[in-house]
């Protein structure tokens, strides 16, 4: 059985975002990280191999920084890794869907793991969109997920609380938090994946004609400023800020 | 302009956010049809002022949740602008209506005009972006982001039977942990990190929170730390993005992520002991003070009100 997971690389959390000229300064961007929730995909993806065998791809689109993820997924253990070498930020859901739909194609993969979103565009799309396209089962908000004999059984998030589920192959998993942190490389792995090879493809490698975007993005902006607010020292202060909350704020 | 709103329902009832859809699609011109999944609210629905015609989309797949199964079952019956809520269950529908369709999606959108021109946050709120859609596309909008349409409608309601192979089994529905009001939901928060010192402690934020009807959040920190503080409280960046009116920060410290998840609160007030707490800097009232003092002034002035 081939696992997929998909890893897009984003500005880390703890960096900073500027906006010059309408646009998102990405050269000002201080560190680079996998997506949070991809990590949750990556663990459970080989938690999938060691449980059943096979062989994990890590799959990325973006431009030629982002295959270090993929070097960083080997490290952890991923078996083979593919770039789809193209610059995302221009395009459009279907374009980046497409792309990852036919890589994952042409892995031969009958599962696939996902974040539920990704920390740039907080979409929470493409896992959904990528197994509509391939005729994939999906299911989101996922923090857990085993084999069951030729299927698997999940966890996820309803409004009632949990739900366990089963399916079959071929499916997705988009991934929420897990209760499991992804395992840190070994000093072995890091060396090991250093002589990984990436296999890099082009749209036209996959076969896929870029059509143009159909969304055109006008300006990033910065959030607006807070007025700054109101500090009061000590417990005695607490009467000040409910009259304020109910007088000035109108909130309760 | 043709636009299409896929219903958010909770249960059997209609969610209000439904009728804030049928706002926006109004703002940018459209007479909407709404789709009530599952035949869920569709009466309710035919009462919102401005909505051109109900379809009740009835069929065996709606009752458990498989995205895909739904998005088939609903995308036939989708036309032009296909608009749902950002809730997690409706963002995965309607990306696949939108894959089904061959349509560009945008998602969490918190501004709209005809044009059609979408505003919507990006890296958990550190920059917005604007951008306008060429054609028909699906755009899933922020709960309390846009006025909601009013009643006195009363709009026809037809029904379909649609239904598709459901791929996802549910085996076993293990309930939440508490019957608490959820954090994604409430319109007053109070939350608590790590300075809480002991779970036990959140009890001083449940009595506050039942006083005023708020739900209870929490810290990474917090959830990771204490196994009696469960995930599904966990509000920020790999937890729960939140916009309630008021928004409470009890001991904590106001790290980027977490920040990442309640910014976009109306007001936010911070009980902290250190004054260079980061939380402060995004308070719009801040009070210095450990919560064992403050908590219990918290308490007695909110049960005054
Ligand atoms: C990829 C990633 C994702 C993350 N996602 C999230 C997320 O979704 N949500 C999240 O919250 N964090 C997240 N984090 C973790 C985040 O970086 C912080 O570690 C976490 O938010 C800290 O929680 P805290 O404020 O409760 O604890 P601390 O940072 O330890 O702060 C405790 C605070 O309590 C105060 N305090 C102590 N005692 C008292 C007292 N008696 N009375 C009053 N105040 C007191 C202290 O002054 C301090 O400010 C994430 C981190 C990473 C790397
Ligand atoms: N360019 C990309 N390369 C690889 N995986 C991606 C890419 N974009 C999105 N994904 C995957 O899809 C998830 C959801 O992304 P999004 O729809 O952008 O919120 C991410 O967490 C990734 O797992």
């Amino acid at each position: 059985m081939t696992i997929a997971v998909l890893l897009k690389q984003v500005p880390d959390t703890t960096a900073k975002i500027t906006v010059s000229g309408g646009r998102v300064d990405e050269g000002a961007v201080s560190k680079w990280s996998m997506s949070p929730y991809d990590e949750y995909a990556l663990e459970y993806a080989l938690q999938l191999k060691e449980g059943g065998g096979g062989d994990l791809v890590a799959i990325t689109c973006g431009p030629a920084r982002a295959s270090k993820i993929l070097t960083d997924a080997a490290a952890v253990g991923a078996d083979s890794l593919v770039h789809i070498v193209s610059d995302d930020s221009g395009m459009d859901s279907s374009n980046v869907q497409n792309l990852l739909a036919s890589a994952i194609r042409k892995t031969g993969a009958e599962v696939v793991l996902c974040g539920k979103q990704a920390a740039d565009t907080n979409s929470g799309s493409t896992g959904p969109g990528v197994a509509s396209i391939l005729g994939f089962t999906c299911v989101g908000m996922v923090s857990e997920v085993s084999m069951e004999g030729d299927g698997f059984v999940a966890m996820r998030t309803s409004p009632s609380g949990n739900e366990k589920v089963s399916v079959s192959k071929p499916c997705l998993f988009a991934f929420d938090k897990a209760a499991t942190e992804m395992r840190r490389p070994n000093v072995r792995g890091i060396m090991m994946a250093k002589k990984k090879a990436v296999e890099s493809l082009t749209p036209a490698d996959l076969g896929v004609t870029m059509e143009g975007s159909r969304v055109s993005l006008e300006s990033h902006s910065a959030p607006a400023e807070k007025p700054p607010g109101q500090k009061f020292e000590g417990a005695a202060s607490v009467p000040t800020v409910v009259s304020k909350l109910r007088d000035e704020a109108n909130v309760i | 302009m043709e636009v299409t709103i896929i219903a958010e329902t909770t249960g059997n009832e209609l969610h209000p956010v439904t009728a804030q859809l049928v706002g926006a699609a109004c703002s940018i011109g459209g007479t909407p049809t709404v789709i009530c999944p599952g035949g869920v609210g569709a009466t309710e629905a035919s009462s919102i002022s401005g909505v051109g015609k109900v379809v009740s989309a009835e069929g065996e797949c709606f009752g458990s949740f498989d995205s895909g199964a739904w998005a088939s079952a609903l995308s036939p019956l989708c036309e032009g602008v296909v608009m749902a809520s950002s809730s997690a269950h409706s963002r995965e529908v309607l990306a696949q209506v939108a894959a089904i369709r061959n349509i560009p999606i945008i998602q969490d959108a918190t501004g709209l005009e005809s044009g059609i021109r979408v505003t919507r946050p990006i890296y958990s709120g550190k920059a917005i972006e604007t951008s306008v859609a060429s054609g028909p596309c699906a755009i899933s909008i922020r709960q309390n982001a846009f006025e909601a349409s009013g009643s006195g409608g009363n709009a026809d309601i037809s029904t379909v039977n649609n239904t598709s192979d459901v791929g996802v089994a549910v085996r076993e529905a293990l309930a939440k942990a508490s019957e608490r009001l959820d954090v994604a939901e409430a319109d007053i928060i109070i939350s608590g990190g790590r300075g809480m010192g002991d779970p036990s402690n959140f009890s001083h934020l449940y009595e506050i929170a039942d006083i005023v009807g708020a739900a209870v959040g929490a810290s990474r920190a917090a959830v990771d730390t204490w196994d009696d503080i469960p995930h599904d409280m966990q509000v920020g960046q790999t937890g729960k993005t939140v916009n309630p009116s008021l928004y409470i920060a009890v001991g904590i410290s106001g790290a980027i992520q977490h920040l990442a998840g309640m910014r976009s609160s109306k007001y936010i007030v911070a009980i902290n002991k250190d004054p260079d707490a980061p939380i402060f800097s995004v308070a719009d009232y801040g009070i210095v003070s450990t919560w064992e003092e403050a908590l219990p002034a918290l308490r007695d002035e909110f049960g005054k009100l």
